[in-house]
């Protein structure tokens, strides 16, 4: 069985927040939109995003580091957003584990947003229907776009490719490679989400220096402490008894 | 192409923008694109948007914001009335100035044309320290003439960087370096977007940078962790100098020859002390094994190696020094200078790739040092900038990383010879009436009698660039341009044309009083600067201040090219240009500025645009484009590819008719692929430099040896020391000239730092830029303005904590030049000497098409209040600019503050605020029933909403 | 969470209506063994009934202010198999039917004798009736359980709600009926009364356990697990919408620490403490004026404990979206 699934690699994400307006921008028009803005050109601006990027500051100056932490729907295994809808209208695919919201159906109670720990599903304030992060279903199956670009519109976006797309089901996709190696993990693990998209940690790069390294022979310095000797001067050859 | 410099692909449905993604196959974003090019649907369906030309209501008062609409005839007349007039009497009169545009190549000449020397482009603010304080050592610079290796590199540090201008190419290289593992340090008072994945995070505190790199070479030398084969075969190190002190001499090289100079190379003439035979020879002799170190006595005369000279000033400023000042540990400091000495010696790299270099030997390989730099603004943005920026390349050569693989890498036309040979006017009678201008308005002087001065040593440009108070401002000072307009100094002006640029905002220092002189009256009631014309796409704070307003189209809707005779857009494996192709057509009566240029320069017969009866020559911009040359038959135009009969030739060629076509077919870009060979060295490698100089990059195919010791610095010393024929600075300026021209690496405070009261004002306050939002213009954007909707001044915790406030709270900032209230947020990713903002947030009300209730203009503010156009001081000539020294480069982050809490009663409101701008004429109200918007592409909403400017326009025709 | 008026409402109406029928149902049962004696009408029940249906109604009309698309309404009850909001869906309609019902056969007379059980002879509409008291139960039972099953709301994750959900119903419905009975069966009162004391008094005892159950939670998600960085200092400084977004809106009850002790001590007063005491004094002193007091309050208590309710509730979703 198929799970699609974002991984989002946090040691590389500069927090540019290029995958939050390619999302709205493809969705808006997509078969998910539109997206709506309330107030947008005035006081408190506020709309329907799909992804957002967040930051956080952990520990003490100066010891602080800075994460910046794009968060869509995590298309979870055992999405507990699914059973609570009394419409049928959440639902995740069975052919590629999607989970979705039929327009359609949805009655916007809201309550599948409650039953959603980490806050990936927004109302949409005109059409008042619930609406959250596709996958871009509409485009990874587009068979008008070139294969290459059948991807979500956040992840051809991200300037540092910190968003890689594919099947976490699939041993040999590259996600479920770099969720092996690189210590992919998933959010709020106490919940039994089991949510598809994993993260990528911060992985730190030191540089070791060995007290030799710094008193090694070619030292360019020596090069120019050595002037030849002229020919008057002695050397151990001079006064050599064998 | 994108709003700067990223190609795009644009997708339509029904004439609405569907969507906007990055372009594959362009060289420079390869498919990937930012949070502001994802929302460029925004820009194009925005209020903001200015669509009819505008003219002052007769009767009213500038700035009261009050105007008719036009028609483009009487705006074209308007104009050409004003400029003829200057033109035929006094062209100073006419003042040019541009913002963040790629469009200086077209700018700049016809401002030369027109013989006006007061032009220039954003880069005297933006980031001439980095400019000049590079390509006055490397003959290359980052922004966006270089960059680094990221792809090679094992140690990349990152200085004073949060954005940049080729942030999307950065993104993707930074994201590849850490994925292979290399080390990634930042320098930086604030840990943001790219300093966040930095592997370590070194805080500093501003404007001291220029003292670390003196410790960090410092600590090199002594350690012996230069590259000493680099040293001695490509930069000056084992030249020698005169140190006879008496002599007139002193300070500059020794040389074979007299120093006579063909045009701008460095001739290589000089001496070096040969360790085979212990005596001197000529830097010819490449079969000399020079020393490095050392005194001699040339003739009689006391010399060293500039090296050395190098060596004794570092002597003094040791770790323990810059510790003090930057606020580093010197365990951190040694560290550092370990990390980098040591991955650069022992990580070598040898790519299989044979070169020849300048002097005909043949290398088999082409090695690098694996430590890359980058550094921008954080450095070029203080007016110690220049020296820091030196210091910084300095250091790079002594660590042997330039245009070396996995080092600094230059892009074309870099390198240059240094400096680069265009020079601006010499005298006041370089600019005559009716006459092009003699000189280029902006370029590198090589020596004093290159500044652009009068008799008395005064400055001859509006903005006093090339004179002696910014000898090498080779960007301009934009900056200064109001202020001095309005004051008279050194001339008054008639008409001030801006383009692209929000001058009344947030590219202007001193904005409140900048406002005041922009309608400030003479006592006879006329205005200090007599008219203003603003050729914006929006509606801009600086809009409100015109006299006639000209409405520009989108980058969607004009075409454009992003010449190399511009900032070039080139990568490190060789020459690129693009072109914008419009994808929609011109909303209402908007009009693409390159056009009105050349109706402009038309009208007003300016040879390049004029055939020899006088008559246009140019059907329209893309027409000029194709056609154009920068000399009859010189075979260089705006653009590098396809040129020649049928495109067959590349840089240089006659003009091909299908220019355009050629450009559209091939993803709007053409990318000259060097072969290895010529990728590497460029500075020394035959084979490039006769490339480029048989394509016309560049004049001379000579090496460019690096510059250790500047003897142009020399130079300018021995002018201002009076021991030099030539020009003279004036004598109130000689100590300062003196001081600032030394041509060894040295560090002196932010100028504005060392009159500051440090007790009364402990702070020091930056801005840095937002990854998604664009300067002033974004918050038009209604996507983008909901990721920040308004600003807070970020700190540490202490110093709420030592001046009784809390997280949240709205505090005062002050400056001694004025103070700002706004609210403060706290942050353990600041160093706590150090307060920041992100830049242009704060909006003035009722400007960028928002409600007055706009959190821009309530919450948001703009730090620009505080900063000063000029220092706090006065020489015998009056004012001087709160800008480098050496360069004119403005200092944006020297302002030093306190910070304390807002009274309890106070208004929970930003401070200053100003009058609510009104809606324009032809400004289309937002589309947003009911306060909602729902962007759909294919419904023709949006296309009929754009097209009722122009309906609106017919009827009020008929 | 931000407490919604639609749903305060729907959740304290409903209750006090699913209250006041089971109250009717014991009072039939208790005058059919003879506990009290009254003057029997069928009017009394048939009009108690028609009140609990105002109430039923009244909560299903706050309710429709809850979906953004009531016309779909019809939809919801479709996933009874998964969603307790869908079982609820179907248990209100079947108890209001039940009630209905029982209301109609009392109003026209319908009733009938179904069987003798020893001395006391078992009337249909007391079938009718007990069978609506399981739906009631049933309601209850929905309308809790979609609280409580959202195992990550950890101060609804509790068999508590329910139980709460329950007592606090009975309580505010059996008030009710005092009030009721003392303009229509004075001599159902004290029987009315008297449970509807021991209804406030349980309901206290179970609500302030889990109050002190819930001050005690130790939320499962921290930042730690939020994010994945292992560290005890995680401060969010952007959630990426300035002007706020649905999380902000929807998740926040946006009033101060202060404002939120005020409701407590507020709600523990009015439901519990004032009721119990005028129930007291007004029973024994025959003060219908204090009876009426009681259930009024108790109701406004009503509305200020399910505020509390949801503003206690905090969702884990509020680890990212601390900052505006
Ligand atoms: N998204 C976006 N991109 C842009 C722009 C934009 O407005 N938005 N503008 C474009 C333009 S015009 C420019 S000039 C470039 C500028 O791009 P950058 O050079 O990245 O400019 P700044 O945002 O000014 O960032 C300066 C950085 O230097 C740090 N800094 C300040 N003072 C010091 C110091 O003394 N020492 C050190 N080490 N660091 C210091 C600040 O904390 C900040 O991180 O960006 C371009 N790209
Ligand atoms: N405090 C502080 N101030 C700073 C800086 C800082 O770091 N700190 N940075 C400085 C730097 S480096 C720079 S480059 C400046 C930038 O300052 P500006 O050059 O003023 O930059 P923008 O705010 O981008 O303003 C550009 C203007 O161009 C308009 N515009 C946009 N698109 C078009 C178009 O297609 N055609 C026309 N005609 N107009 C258009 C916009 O509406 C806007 O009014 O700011 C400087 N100001
Ligand atoms: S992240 Fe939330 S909305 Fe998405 S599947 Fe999981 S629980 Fe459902
Ligand atoms: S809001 Fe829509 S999708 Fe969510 S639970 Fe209600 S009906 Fe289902
Ligand atoms: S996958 Fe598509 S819908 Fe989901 S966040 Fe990315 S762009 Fe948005
Ligand atoms: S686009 Fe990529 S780098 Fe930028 S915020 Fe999103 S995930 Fe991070
Ligand atoms: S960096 Fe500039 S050109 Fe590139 S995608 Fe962003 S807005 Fe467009
Ligand atoms: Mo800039």
């Amino acid at each position: 069985m198929t799970q699609l699934a974002l991984i989002i690699d946090l040691n590389v994400c500069v927090g540019c927040s290029a995958c939050v307006t390619s999302c709205k921008e493809w969705n808006t028009s997509g078969s998910a939109g539109p997206m709506t803005d309330f107030n947008a050109y005035g006081h408190d601006p506020t709309g329907t995003f799909f992804n957002r990027v967040q930051s956080f500051e952990i520990g003490e100056y100066p010891h602080t580091e800075m994460v910046h932490f794009p968060k869509s729907c995590l298309h979870c295994e055992e999405p507990p957003c699914v059973p609570v809808c009394p419409t049928g209208a959440s639902y995740k695919r069975e052919e590629d584990g999607i989970v979705l919201v039929d327009y359609d159906k949805c009655v916007g109670c809201k309550y599948c947003s409650w039953a959603c720990p980490y806050g990936a599903r927004e109302i949409d304030e005109s059409q008042k229907v619930m609406k959250k992060c596709t996958l871009c279903v509409d485009r990874i199956y587009d068979t008008s776009l070139p294969e290459d670009r059948r991807q979500p519109a956040c992840v051809l976006a991200c300037p540092t490719s910190a968003r890689i797309f594919g099947d976490v089901h699939d041993e040999y996709s590259e996600v479920s490679r770099l969720i092996r190696e690189e210590g992919g993990y998933q959010l709020m693990p106490e919940w039994g989400t089991n949510p598809a998209n994993h993260y990528l940690p911060r992985r730190k790069a030191k540089i070791k220096i060995q007290r030799e390294d710094l008193e090694r022979v070619e030292n360019p310095l020596k090069d120019e402490n050595f002037t030849k000797p002229s020919d008057d001067d002695l050397t151990l050859e001079d006064s050599s008894w064998i | 192409m994108c709003a700067c410099r990223c190609g795009i692909n644009v997708t339509l449905d029904k004439g609405e923008v569907r969507y906007i993604e990055g372009n594959p196959d362009h060289p420079l974003n390869k498919g990937v694109i930012c949070a502001k090019g994802s929302s460029g649907i925004m820009k194009q369906y925005s209020p903001a948007r200015l669509t009819r030309p505008l003219k002052r209501k007769p009767g009213t008062e500038r700035g009261a914001g009050e105007f008719v609409p036009i028609e483009w005839d009487e705006a074209f007349e308007i104009m050409e009335s004003r400029l003829s007039e200057i033109r035929a009497t006094d062209p100073r009169k006419f003042a040019l100035f541009t913002g963040r545009d790629q469009m200086q190549a077209l700018t700049g000449m016809f401002a030369k044309q027109f013989g006006t020397p007061n032009y220039a482009a954003h880069g005297g603010f933006c980031s001439v320290n980095m400019a000049a304080g590079m390509i006055y050592t490397i003959g290359g610079s980052f922004w966006e003439f270089g960059g680094p290796d990221l792809e090679r590199a094992k140690l990349f540090i990152m200085i004073g960087t949060a954005e940049d201008h080729h942030s999307n190419p950065l993104k993707i290289e930074l994201a590849h370096f850490k994925r292979n593992g290399g080390k990634f340090i930042s320098i930086n008072p604030v840990r943001t977007g790219y300093s966040a994945i930095a592997d370590e995070w070194i805080p500093i505190r501003p404007g001291t940078d220029g003292a670390l790199f003196m410790a960090l070479i410092h600590i090199l030398i002594k350690d012996a962790l230069f590259d000493r084969d680099f040293l001695i075969k490509y930069t000056n190190a084992a030249e020698l100098v005169n140190q006879d002190e008496s002599s007139d001499a002193f300070g500059l090289f020794e040389r074979t020859t007299e120093d006579v100079r063909e045009g701008c190379v460095d001739p290589q003439n000089k001496i070096w002390w040969d360790r085979n035979t212990n005596e001197p020879v000529s830097s010819q002799n490449r079969n000399a094994d020079p020393f490095l170190f050392g005194e001699y006595e040339l003739e009689g005369t006391k010399v060293k190696t500039a090296f050395q000279l190098l060596a004794d000033r570092v002597e003094q400023y040791t770790p323990e020094w810059a510790s003090e000042i930057t606020g580093i540990s010197v365990e951190t400091i040694t560290r550092l200078a370990h990390e980098m000495g040591i991955t650069a010696r022992d990580r070598k790299i040898e790519l299989p790739i044979a070169w020849t270099d300048a002097w005909g030997e043949e290398h088999d390989s082409v090695t690098g040092n694996p430590v890359a730099f980058h550094a921008m603004r954080g450095l070029a943005a203080h007016s110690n900038g220049f020296h820091s920026i030196r210091n910084m390349a300095i250091l790079m050569t002594l660590l042997g990383t330039i245009d070396r693989p996995g080092g600094f890498r230059h892009k074309a036309p870099f390198p240059r010879p240094i400096p680069p040979c265009p020079k601006p006017p010499r005298s006041p009678e370089d600019v005559q009436p009716n006459t092009e201008l003699n000189g280029m308005p902006l370029g590198f002087p090589a020596s004093p009698d290159d500044l652009f001065v009068d008799d008395r040593g005064e400055p001859v440009r509006l903005d006093k660039a090339f004179s002696w108070e910014h000898p090498l401002s080779a960007h301009g000072l934009m900056h200064n341009a109001i202020t001095n307009a309005w004051r008279g100094d050194p001339h008054k002006i008639d008409t001030l044309l801006l383009f692209m640029a929000n001058m009344a905002w947030n590219s202007s220092m001193n904005t409140s009083e900048i406002r005041n002189m922009l309608v400030d009256k003479e006592e006879n009631g006329d205005y200090k600067i007599p008219y203003i014309i603003v050729c914006d796409a929006f509606q801009s704070e600086t809009v409100q201040f015109a006299d006639l307003v000209l409405p520009d189209t989108t980058y969607l809707e004009r075409h454009d090219v992003m010449s190399m005779l511009d900032r070039p857009i080139s990568e490190y494996d060789g020459p690129v240009d693009s072109v914008r192709i419009p994808v929609l057509p011109p909303t209402g009566d908007c009009k693409p500025f390159q056009e009105v240029l050349i109706e402009m320069g038309s009208r007003l017969g300016l040879k390049a645009f004029v055939d020899a009866g006088g008559q246009r020559k140019y059907r329209d911009y893309p027409d000029f484009i194709v056609n154009y040359e920068t000399a009859p038959g010189s075979g260089i135009g705006f653009l590098a590819g396809w040129r020649g009969k049928s495109g067959e030739k590349s840089m240089k060629g006659e003009p091909n008719p299908n220019q355009w076509e050629m450009y559209a077919n091939n993803n709007c870009v053409y990318h000259h692929k060097l072969p290895p060979s010529y990728q590497y060295m460029r500075n020394w490698n035959e084979g490039y430099l006769e490339w480029a100089q048989h394509h016309g990059l560049t004049r001379y195919a000579e090496p460019i040896q690096l510059h250790i010791y500047s003897e142009i610095f020399q130079e300018f010393r021995r002018a201002a020391q009076g021991k030099r024929p030539g020009k003279q600075p004036p004598d109130h300026l000689r100590e300062r000239v003196e001081t600032y021209f030394d041509p060894l690496p040295m560090y002196h405070e932010p100028l504005e730092a060392e009159m500051t009261n440090r007790r009364e004002y402990p702070l020091s306050a930056i801005t840095q830029r937002p990854m998604a939002m664009y300067h002033s213009w974004d918050s038009q954007n209604a996507w983008l303005r909901q990721i920040h909707a308004h600003n807070h001044l970020y700190m540490h915790p202490s110093i709420g904590n030592q001046n009784g406030f809390e997280d949240g709270d709205w505090v005062w900032v002050e400056s001694m030049h004025g103070k700002v209230r706004c609210m403060c947020r706290f942050s353990e990713a600041v160093e706590p000497g150090t307060v920041w903002t992100w830049n242009a947030i704060g909006k003035a009300s009722g400007s960028w098409g928002l409600d007055k209730t706009a959190n821009e203009s309530n919450q948001g503010f703009l730090l620009n209040h505080l900063i000063a156009e000029e220092l706090p001081c006065r020489t015998r000539s009056g004012t001087i600019s709160n800008s480098d020294p050496v360069t004119g480069q403005a200092g944006w982050y020297d302002v030093r503050v306190k910070v304390y809490k807002a009274a309890d009663d106070e208004e929970q409101v930003t401070s200053p605020t100003f009058a609510t701008m009104q809606r324009l004429p032809g400004q289309l109200e937002p589309l947003n029933r009911s306060k909602s918007l729902a962007y759909q592409s294919g419904t023709g909403r949006f296309r009929s909403w754009l097209d009722s400017a122009s309906k609106k326009l017919k009827r009020s025709k008929s | 969470m931000h407490p919604a008026f639609s749903v305060i409402f729907l959740t304290t109406l409903l209750g006090v209506g699913q209250g006041l029928f089971m109250a009717l149902i014991t009072a039939q049962t208790y005058t059919l063994v003879e506990l009290v004696h009254v003057e029997e009408s069928s009017s009394f029940y048939a009009l108690g009934t028609l009140l609990v249906l105002v109430f039923v109604a009244l909560a299903l009309f706050a309710s429709f202010f809850h979906l953004g698309r009531p016309e779909r309404a019809w939809r919801t009850p479709s996933q009874w198999r998964t969603s307790w909001l869908s079982r609820e869906v179907i248990a209100l309609p079947v108890f209001g039917a039940i009630a209905f019902i029982y209301g109609a056969i009392q109003w026209f007379g319908w009733d009938f004798e179904v069987t003798k059980i020893g001395d006391f002879s078992l009337p249909f509409s007391l079938l009718v009736g007990v069978v609506g008291v399981a739906a009631s139960f049933t309601l209850f039972l929905c309308t809790g359980m979609i609280y409580a099953c959202i195992r990550f709301l950890q101060e609804w994750a509790t068999p508590l709600t329910v139980v709460n959900f329950i007592l606090l119903g009975l309580a505010s419905g059996f008030t009710v009926a005092t009030v009721y009975a003392t303009f229509t069966a004075p001599g159902l009162i004290a029987m009315f009364g008297g449970w509807a004391i021991v209804f406030t008094v349980v309901a206290a005892i179970t609500r302030i356990s889990a109050l002190i159950r819930n001050s005690r939670i130790k939320p499962k998600s921290t930042p730690t697990t939020a994010i994945g960085v292992r560290h005890s200092k995680i401060r969010q400084t952007a959630q990426g919408a300035m002007g706020g977004s649905f999380n902000t809106r929807e998740y926040f009850h946006g009033k101060s620490a202060g404002f939120l002790v005020f409701m407590k001590w507020g709600f523990l007063a009015m439901v519990f403490v004032i009721p119990l005491f005028l129930l007291v004094i007004g029973l024994s002193q025959k003060l219908s004026v204090l009876i009426l007091a009681a259930a009024v309050i108790q109701y406004l208590g009503l509305i200020m404990e399910r505020w509390f309710f949801f503003a206690q509730a905090n969702h884990p979703q509020n680890i990212y979206y601390q900052v505006a």
